[in-house]
């Protein structure tokens, strides 16, 4: 227990330090809501489909927790190459606490990462239809953080270096994110486009997000939080295991 | 209790179908500083490796004060500490956390932890530096802070994985005088790795010579002489492997670690 503490506070410590970092990645979310959100929002009212900022808000926070969240993930890599995670691997606890400690400690910055993108798009103009759901809000949030930390520790356990690196970014997380529905409504797509939606984790992170703050929901919140919760436990099984067999 | 620290017996690791370590086996006694001398790529860090539970051996049993690090391997880790070749350092976190945290995975009681991280940074003198993030520290002052933490939880054995490879000849001094002083005041049994002859000579009171996966001599520096017939331990490596430690150029491994430092600074 001591030991999932530990690692949890060490991330949380790094995050925070960090400030650079934070404030490095609200460029993107920034450029979605202006560019986007103001780019396209004229066409997607007269669309009859309402205000686009309320509507894309949910989907950039998801984008800034899925971004965060893969790299705490990745930074696995990072810690292999350079050491620190040698000095975790002789120590008298269990790798499973390593694992878990890590994960959740990743899990609780990209959380805190989509808090302060929620705040900037306050900012921005976004104004959720109420502030009960803030509880549900945030633990969606901390659903979606869990499950990607946990796929970005699962590929930096099978990683030597940083040479996949470029190939994952372009491969899993920008398609994630592009075909999430995170910029467009799930409603009315191809079939195709569908079908790949359906079995788009980060799809249901979205559309929770947007039925926690804007009350629609494409799936439905519960079947939103079933799908997140199973993914995450299962994510967490293979990365124990992955995590398991590192050798240094 | 044994009085045997470490006890190595037809140890072999292989990586597919590489030998990297070749059956070796040699003892440790408890409160004894034993060398592992020998060139680039000899084995000398996946043998520590073994020894620590990081690395599964091939063949061959280990007993680190009589535990089997493949199954008691929390009992194993309890009784070490250790210095990797490599810095394994938290850069983004103060001396003093990267302290903390070390003792607190080793449950180091926290009243006990504040006394010995006081007691241990005074020693390699960075109390003052404590507060200060790690990347903002010189490669000595890393080195020293390796040692603190490796320390924090008593171990009764401490691995050093080329202590001093990069430092300049005064902070070796220094952290040996350190290490020395541990050794005598807590009976530490210390296993150190280096390829520096005048550091095993020095240091040691029993070298093993590693040529190639394989334990090629041991003895006491002076036993390794009169066994080789010759005046320095220099000749004496040299008359058993029938070339020098190192060769000028720096071997792949050096530069791969040149370049992993570059990174890091990117
Ligand atoms: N994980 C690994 N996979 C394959 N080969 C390895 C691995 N680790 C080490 N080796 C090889 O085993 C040999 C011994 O390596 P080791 O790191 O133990 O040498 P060393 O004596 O510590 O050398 P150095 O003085 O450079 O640190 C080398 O040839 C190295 O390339
Ligand atoms: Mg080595």
């Amino acid at each position: 227990m001591l030991a999932i503490y530990v690692l949890w506070l060490r991330q949380l410590k790094r995050y925070v330090r960090s400030r650079s970092r934070i404030i490095g990645s609200l460029g993107q979310p920034i450029l979605f809501l202006v560019a986007l959100g103001f780019g396209l929002g004229p066409v997607f009212r007269r669309a009859g489909n309402g205000n686009y900022i309320d509507f894309l808000a949910p989907g950039v926070i998801a984008q800034g927790i899925l971004f965060t969240a893969i790299f705490s993930g990745i930074e696995l890599v990072w810690d292999r190459q350079f050491g620190f995670l040698k000095e975790t691997l002789v120590a008298p606890v269990s790798r499973m606490s390593i694992m878990i400690g890590r994960t959740l400690g990743g899990a609780t910055i990209a959380t805190m990462q989509g808090m302060v993108v929620f705040l900037l798009t306050l900012v921005i103009g976004f104004r959720p239809y109420s502030l009960a759901h803030l509880p549900l809000f945030i633990v969606l949030m901390f659903l979606i953080s869990l499950f990607f930390t946990a796929v970005g520790t699962t590929i930096a356990s099978l990683l030597e270096d940083f040479q996949g690196f470029q190939l994952i970014m372009n491969f899993l997380v920008m398609p994630l994110f592009f075909l999430s529905g995170a910029l467009f409504p799930l409603s009315g797509l191809s079939p195709v486009l569908t079908l790949i939606t359906q079995i788009n984790p980060l799809a249901y992170g979205v559309d929770g997000l947007r039925g926690a703050l804007i009350h629609s929901s494409h799936f439905g919140i519960g079947l939103d939080i079933a799908v997140l919760a199973g993914l995450s436990v299962i994510m967490l099984t293979v990365g124990s295991y992955f995590f398991s067999r590192i050798e240094v | 209790m044994t009085d045997q620290a470490i006890r190595v017996e037809h140890l072999v690791k292989k990586f597919d179908g590489f030998t990297a370590v070749n059956d070796i086996s040699f003892n440790v006694s408890a409160g004894e500083i034993f060398a592992f001398l020998g060139p680039n790529g000899a084995g000398k860090s996946t043998t520590i490796k073994m020894l620590t539970t990081l690395l599964r051996p091939t063949s061959g049993q280990i007993r680190i004060n009589g535990f089997d690090p493949t199954r008691e391997q929390n009992k194993v880790r309890q009784s070490f500490g250790i210095v990797f070749q490599d810095p394994s350092l938290d850069d983004e976190l103060t001396a003093h956390e990267n302290m903390e945290f070390h003792g607190m995975l080793y449950r180091v009681p926290s009243q006990l932890r504040k006394s010995r991280i006081k007691e241990l940074l005074d020693i390699v003198e960075l109390w003052d530096r404590r507060n200060h993030l790690v990347k903002t520290f010189s490669g000595g002052m890393k080195r020293r802070l390796e040692i603190a933490r490796g320390l924090l939880h008593h171990p009764s054995i401490f691995f050093l994985d080329e202590p001093t490879l990069g430092l300049d000849p005064q902070t070796r001094n220094q952290l040996w005088n350190y290490i020395l002083n541990l050794n005598k005041t807590k009976q530490i049994t210390v296993f150190f790795t280096t390829h520096y002859m005048e550091e095993a000579e020095r240091m040691a009171q029993r070298i093993a010579i590693i040529d190639h996966g394989k334990i090629i001599a041991h003895g006491t520096a002076t036993e390794l002489k009169v066994q080789t017939h010759t005046s320095s331990l220099e000749e004496a490596f040299l008359s058993l492997t029938g070339r020098a430690i190192r060769e000028e150029e720096a071997s792949g491994l050096d530069k791969m670690r040149l370049r992993r430092q570059m990174w890091r600074r990117h």
